[in-house]
């Protein structure tokens, strides 16, 4: 049963990765659609950002882990190196959880 | 010319190296949440390998432990249907040839695309993307391997605030992007959409929901440039799902 799930959702989440990869050679796609693709994706990341730094199994994620992302979006503002965004969020969020902020 | 490829793709390195050591840290605390839950560490290294998707290895142990192995896979499916468009947005960015499109389509994650897409479309970004692809699935792999045989000492990513660290991540390599005019718009009304949805829609649909944000510009292209007036009133069919009992 184990293996059937693991075999299923290796699957099935290739064929989405391949489909969209080879289906790009398929499709004949005007140039306004063709200008609208990278437009969806930043839009996707965009969205998994967002409810990736505020939204946790549905309910709000707590003013940590936002605080965090906030810094680091600031310091991605201005225009800091990527490394120091990532960590400065990460540490604004471990610190606030290690003073008791959830 | 050289130099100038050199120095851009010692910063992707140096970059990616940053989301590859969150990564080994996350994939650590996967492999000690799935053997600790009961999984085999066989079935753990292989989900990571083979699956190789972080929130749908998560939520897939969740609901086979639970008993629901169906829910673990229609779940963990439909929050991985966004690689669909992502796949299409990145195309030739794999590379020309069929071999590296089948094996970099595997390679393909959401921290891998932001890098690829965050380059100019060429070479540049083909190498970001199989920079990002292949350090990023050994960071993933070696950590789960770790996180198996350390059990409950891999220590908890949220104390480490490693879940700020991939939406502040993701959202420095959107920021270039952002700076069009017309992606700008859609990306906020986009990931405003897809939170808002987030409590109502089993995970994975608000993500995809954002994409009715692109209805905008297509209302702005129907109407000629005479009137640029842009009533968004493209109701994205929000049928009411019920919220599934999925965690991520």
């Amino acid at each position: 049963m184990l293996i059937a799930v693991i075999l299923a959702l290796a699957a099935g989440t290739y064929g989405f990765r391949v489909a969209g990869v080879l289906l790009r050679d398929r499709l004949d796609l005007p140039e306004w659609a063709r200008h609208l693709l990278p437009v969806g994706a930043a839009t996707l990341l965009a969205a998994l950002a967002a409810t990736a730094a505020l939204t946790e199994a549905g309910g709000f994620a707590g003013y940590a882990r936002p605080a965090g992302v906030l810094v680091g979006l600031l310091l991605a503002w201005r225009r800091a190196p990527f490394v120091l965004v990532v960590v400065a969020a990460a540490a604004t969020t471990a610190v606030l959880r290690l003073l008791g902020v959830a | 010319m050289r130099t100038a490829y050199r120095t851009g793709d010692a910063r992707v390195l140096r970059d990616v190296a940053a989301i590859g050591a969150a990564m080994l840290a996350v994939g650590a605390s996967f492999g000690a949440v799935a053997v600790a839950a009961g999984l085999p560490a066989w079935a753990t290294l292989a989900m990571s390998a083979f699956v190789y998707a972080g929130g749908a290895q998560f939520m897939a142990v969740g609901l086979v432990v639970a008993g629901s192995p169906l829910a673990a896979v229609l779940a963990g499916l439909l929050l991985n249907a966004r690689h669909l468009p992502f796949g299409l947005a990145l195309g030739g960015a794999l590379g020309s040839r069929r071999a590296q499109r089948l094996l970099g389509s595997h390679l393909m994650t959401d921290e891998a695309t932001a890098f690829a897409l965050a380059r100019p479309a060429g070479p540049e970004r083909r190498r970001a993307f199989w920079l990002a692809g292949v350090l990023l699935f050994l960071a993933w792999n070696a950590g789960t391997a770790l996180g198996v045989l350390a059990g409950g000492a891999a220590g908890d990513p949220a104390a480490l605030g490693l879940d700020a660290a991939f939406p502040a991540g993701l959202a420095a390599l959107l920021l270039p992007s952002l700076r069009d005019r017309e992606t700008r718009r859609v990306a906020l009304v986009g990931a405003g959409l897809a939170v808002l949805a987030t409590p109502l829609l089993p995970a994975g649909l608000p993500v995809l929901l954002a994409l009715a944000a692109l209805a905008l510009p297509l209302l702005a292209r129907r109407r000629p440039p005479a009137a640029p007036s842009e009533t968004a009133d493209e109701a994205p069919d929000r049928r009411s799902v019920r919220a599934g009992e999925v965690s991520c």
